[in-house]
């Protein structure tokens, strides 16, 4: 069944005719995603090849949906229009709206988050910043390899993308249910509290595993949610205990500030919470492995 | 990025948050003709990105523009908790000081929205007065899409409990604060202390203001605003190559593809410094996605060019980017350097997974460089990579 995406989602592609749009399109298409569409005003009424599949460009998302019955968009966009892109994403009342342009001013990703949310929240939004969402043998949306691993039992959910790859290519012989990046900004739609709930629900999951890094107080929330609301077993990491504080690691979010944000506190707060957190990835996929043996 | 004092008053000054005038120097004799032009006296205030400064003996009073002069002299150059005064405010004295308010916007990260906060207890550091009197400190959420018009500052100005004869001076501060958040993409905007003087208005007397380095695209003055004395030399010569640098305290350069993962990588390295010698990561360096070899020579330069770095680990987990590249560049980046008459002496260990790793370790192998080793897990290569380090410290 896995969470948010299967073989059943029918995904357009916000900035499909870009050069990373089409890179990625590509590669989705290949992975079997059921793309139907692209939407480029300036392109309406085209169509693209990607090695001989026609994939019709819309003007927007609304016509895109009207057309195709989409009900996932991916949004490749440059950081300039990103935010216009979501509100229209919003408008059009898409389900899933998954976002992996990098470098979005923090205050457009705090206006299309209050926008989602006065229009109802009636789509889900996944990044800013983000890999994507794969559920392996189903569908792949966004820029995670398709062929690290295949379908499993495993669920994942990461705010970093090679973190996302290396946890699916050290646990890749018991495979994944479905594993999501939700991005490393300050401000992000779909949180770690999300998808612990979705995994939780899904009869397709066993066990989860949850990475984490420095910045913000995500981890500890998702520590409490965990307590209270997960009866799977969840196995966490969290990147950054040897971070400076003041500096931007990377992610815009990645920042311990004052003595807030550390990787430490967030670890204590998973273990207090009986999630087992690993030193190293490697130590993790461990943990994940004895567990689902035992 | 965190601004000076003087950056900040003046983004307030464009945007009509009252100001005392002021300007900055970096030699003291330029503070004589400033402070005459204020009347012939002056507040010498050291511009350093740490609170505490007044404490320290970075803000004195000048009668006269001789002592401005003076005191100029003494602050440039002091050391303030690690920090070095590169230049000084000279601004007009503050007249008598009645109340000390304090206001600021900020991004709420957990609510994931904007947030108010207001105190009539001013002066001091506001986490103290939250600490201390969480009963003086109002927080109020503001909705990015509504912003602060001259009702919901109305709203903060009842919620802190401001006194009814500056109610009507600290909204329209607040609205034009508001102004200063939005329009300059800011992450915080804070008045500490908002003061009452005497006649009875309110002045921004000190300020923070943090601006969002991802809003650069729409905002070109940014790029002045950055504090280049200050920056390390490493990072100031890998921001020049759009390089994700961080400069760290130990001996193993490390580069890696994705924040996350260099993040991963520093602390695996630290881990396996424990076993040799306590060494630990020199630096954070993320290549990012589809690295060419020119972005692996530029990254390797920096790294190759620290002092401190004893051994190098590169740890690249191919995603999309394809691990033959990934190898290709490694060794072309050696041989440009090598030709470049670069001194690379120090060992670097190689860590490949992922798409095309099998060919991007042969490359390699067959490359057979004496300075490159390749160890195929992540915890091995870190050990390695360590070891290495300790035996050249």
């Amino acid at each position: 069944m896995a969470i948010w995406l299967d073989k059943d989602s029918k995904v357009i592609v916000q900035g499909m005719t870009g050069a990373t749009g089409m890179k990625h399109t590509k590669l989705m298409l290949g992975d079997g995603t059921n793309v139907v569409g692209g939407v480029n005003p300036r392109k309406a009424g085209t169509t693209v090849d990607f090695d001989g599949t026609e994939v019709p460009v819309f003007g927007t998302v609304k016509e895109a949906i009207e057309a195709t019955g989409a009900n996932v968009s991916v949004i490749f966009v440059p950081e300039k229009f990103t935010k216009s892109a979501v509100d229209e994403a919003i408008d059009a009342e898409i389900p899933l709206a998954v976002v992996i342009t990098e470098g979005i001013a923090v205050h457009d990703t705090a206006a299309f988050w209050a926008y989602a949310g006065k229009k109802g929240n009636k789509t889900r939004i996944i990044g800013p910043n983000c890999p994507g969402i794969i559920t392996p043998g189903q569908s792949n949306v966004g820029i995670i390899p398709g062929d690290i691993t295949k379908p499993g039992r495993i669920g994942l959910v990461s705010k970093s993308g090679t973190l996302t790859y290396q946890m699916m290519y050290e646990l890749r012989d018991i495979g994944f249910s479905t594993a999501v990046g939700i991005g490393g900004d300050p401000i992000i739609g779909t949180t770690h509290i999300d998808a612990l709930a979705a995994f939780q629900d899904d009869p397709d999951t066993d066990l989860i595993v949850m990475i984490g890094e420095i910045g913000g107080d995500a981890e500890e929330r998702a520590a409490a949610f965990i307590k209270e609301n997960v009866t799977k077993p969840v196995v966490g990491y969290v990147a950054g205990f040897t971070a400076p504080e003041g500096k931007t690691m990377g992610h815009a979010g990645a920042i311990v500030s004052g003595s807030s944000g550390t990787a430490q506190a967030k670890k204590e707060a998973l273990e207090a919470a009986g999630v087992k957190v690993g030193k190293t990835p490697t130590e993790t996929a461990k943990l994940a492995r004895e567990i689902l043996s035992a | 990025m965190d601004l000076f004092e003087y950056q900040a008053r003046d983004l307030f000054a464009k945007h009509d948050v009252p100001v005392l005038a002021g300007e900055v120097i970096d030699t003291p004799e330029a503070a004589r003709e400033i402070t005459e032009r204020l009347g012939g006296k002056s507040v010498v205030k050291a511009q350093v990105k740490v609170g505490g400064r007044g404490k320290a003996g970075g803000v004195k009073l000048a009668a006269s523009a001789d002592e401005a002069v003076a005191r100029a002299t003494d602050i440039l150059g002091m050391d303030i908790k690690g920090h070095t005064v590169h230049k000084v405010m000279i601004a007009e004295t503050a007249p008598e000081i009645v109340e000390e308010y304090y206001v600021s916007f900020l991004l709420d990260r957990a609510n994931r929205t904007f947030l108010s906060i207001a105190s009539v207890e001013g002066g001091m550091e506001i986490e103290e007065v939250a600490a201390t009197r969480p009963e003086a400190v109002a927080q109020t959420p503001i909705n990015p899409i509504d912003g602060v018009d001259e009702a919901k500052a109305r709203e903060i100005v009842a919620a802190a409990k401001f006194p009814a004869e500056v109610a009507d001076k600290v909204a329209n501060v607040l609205v034009r604060l508001w102004d200063t958040f939005i329009k300059e993409d800011a992450l915080l905007v804070e008045v500490n202390p908002l003061a009452k003087v005497a006649s009875g208005d309110v002045i921004a007397l000190d300020g923070k203001v943090s601006l969002d380095d991802n809003a650069e695209f729409r905002h070109p003055d940014f790029e002045e605003l950055h504090d280049k004395a200050a920056a390390n030399p490493l990072e100031a010569a890998a921001k020049e190559k759009n390089l994700n640098y961080v400069k760290l305290d130990g001996e193993v350069g490390i580069i890696g593809n994705g924040a996350g993962l260099v993040m991963s990588t520093l602390d695996v390295v630290a881990y396996a410094g424990e076993k040799h010698g306590g060494v630990k990561p020199a630096n954070f360096l993320d290549i990012g996605g589809g690295a060419s070899a020119q972005v692996m020579a530029n990254g390797l330069e920096i790294i190759l060019g620290d002092p401190d770095v004893k051994s190098v680990f590169v740890n690249v987990f191919g995603g999309i980017t394809a691990c033959d590249e990934v190898a290709n560049g490694i060794v072309q980046a050696l041989k440009l350097l090598e030709e470049r008459g670069e001194d690379v002496t120090k060992p670097l260990v190689v860590r490949l997974d992922g798409n095309n790793a099998e060919l991007g370790r042969q490359i390699l192998t067959d490359a057979a460089h004496p300075l490159v080793q390749r160890v195929d897990t992540m915890d091995g290569a870190a050990d390695k990579a360590a070891e290495l380090a300790h035996a050249a410290k």
